[in-house]
């Protein structure tokens, strides 16, 4: 393919400076359009992998009820990794569609953060990982309704409502659990205390986010934080618990840094459409 | 080519007509246009926005539309599909919502509506078993007059 003649830097800064006004007339800014790519890769990342996480209880949770429960909240997980990975594809320009990016990229290329990467543990384990992920989304979601892409507004505003459930669920749990026996609440604790030092990286202002949010694509995180920790003291209060110990962050997920359990989920999850590329549903 | 091809005055007319014969695939009682899930009908397009974001059935409706459109001699209409506004229990029509009781699950409880009424029997004596049902849209309840468990359509 012939390359496109090198654009030089003063052509460039007369393009900026005759740029017209009108909505259609912009020209494509290629870093709003990598920084929105980025975004929609963390979000889509995140629910993918917490929802093909929850996936693997199916068939194996405590009573059938929760078992309904967690394949449910999964297949909604999924719903919005489609979303949001099929705008990434198409933001980025290259052809690939969301199941591309889901089943055709290696770890190195995922963007979650660590904690949906964590293995389920017991069942206690499984709920204190989802209220300290649901808790984060349920609020994040509420501020990217009003994001400044209406694509990235419409699905968030859409999901909100599903994650508003997932929080309820996973708070009872964490309440019922902690509140309950001997062993349950030393279950739950180890749980928290477990998923704890992933917590920070959920509300990490990196270069991509910082930049995000200053293009309306990313709230304010120390808001979302506020927020968060008001919900979760609430809850942990109704079940008694205290709130683990500080312990140094593990950051790296939205770099691609991961822990060695995400290339075990990654290779159960795209065995199939690797080893059969053109299979369809 | 023999193909009715209704007049442009009644052409969305006859569009609703075809989908309101379009059902549920999961709740068959129910049809696409009881469910509120038919947002837009133009002459040339129908607008469709999905139930949950995970809803399998998204895709098996769109195909099933397809065909229904085909059928009657509307195959250039398009169909789009569109996240906003999200959908709510609250579109689902009256005559959707009785034909829910009549299939044995609960309807959505209107706003400021509290109790959950059997479907079966009518009594408000009701309780959850669990949040999650046998699909993302509904919640399992149980009677506690008449015994029975059933489905809750669940507010959303």
């Amino acid at each position: 393919m012939p390359s496109l003649p090198p654009i030089r830097p003063e052509d460039e800064e007369v393009a900026l400076k005759t740029r017209p006004g009108g909505a259609f007339d912009a020209p494509v800014d290629e870093e709003h359009r990598a920084t929105l790519f980025e975004m929609l890769l963390r979000l889509g990342d995140d629910s993918l992998i917490l929802g093909q996480r929850l996936g693997e209880w199916c068939g194996h949770a405590p009573s059938v009820e929760v078992d309904l429960s967690l394949a449910n909240i999964a297949l909604d997980l999924i719903g919005q990794a489609t979303h949001f990975l099929n705008l990434a594809g198409e933001i980025e320009g290259r052809g690939r569609d969301g199941d591309a990016l889901a089943f055709h990229r290696d770890v190195l290329d995922f963007r979650n953060c660590l904690l949906v990467e964590q293995p389920n543990g017991d069942f206690a384990q499984t709920m204190a990982r989802q209220l300290l992920f649901s808790a984060w989304q349920k609020r994040l979601f509420d501020q990217l309704a009003a994001s400044s892409d209406e694509r990235v507004a419409a699905i968030a505003a859409k999901a909100v409502k599903e994650v508003a459930y997932h929080e309820e669920l996973a708070a009872e749990w964490v309440i019922r659990l902690g509140d309950g026996t001997d062993e349950s609440r030393a279950r739950m604790a180890d749980g928290l205390d477990w998923m704890w030092r992933f917590v920070p990286e959920l509300f990490e202002l990196d270069e991509a986010a910082a930049d995000a949010n200053g293009r309306g694509l990313w709230p304010d995180v120390d808001l979302l934080r506020t927020g968060y920790d008001a919900r979760l003291q609430t809850v942990l209060a109704e079940a008694t618990l205290d709130a683990p110990k500080p312990q140094r962050p593990i950051l790296g997920g939205r770099r691609g840094h991961h822990s060695e359990h995400l290339g075990h989920l990654i290779a159960v999850m795209q065995f199939l459409p690797r080893t059969y590329p053109d299979a369809v549903w | 080519m023999g193909v009715h091809q209704p007049l442009n005055a009644s052409r969305t007319g006859a569009l609703w007509g075809v989908l309101q014969d379009v059902p549920d695939p999961e709740i068959p009682v129910l049809s696409i246009v009881d469910l509120g899930i038919v947002r837009e009908v133009h002459d040339d397009r129908v607008v469709l926005t999905p139930t949950y974001t995970g809803c399998p059935a998204t895709q098996v409706i769109e195909r099933m539309v397809r065909e229904a459109l085909d059928a009657a001699g509307f195959d250039s209409v398009r169909i789009e599909t569109t996240l906003t506004p999200p959908w709510t229990t609250e579109w689902i029509t009256p005559e959707g919502r009785d034909k829910l009781r009549a299939y044995g699950i609960a309807p959505p409880n209107a706003p400021g509506e509290r109790a959950v009424h059997c479907p079966q029997c009518g009594s408000a004596e009701t309780e959850e078993i669990s949040r999650f049902g046998s699909t993302p849209c509904k919640a399992l309840w149980r009677c506690r007059s008449c015994a029975e468990p059933f489905d809750l359509f669940k507010c959303h």
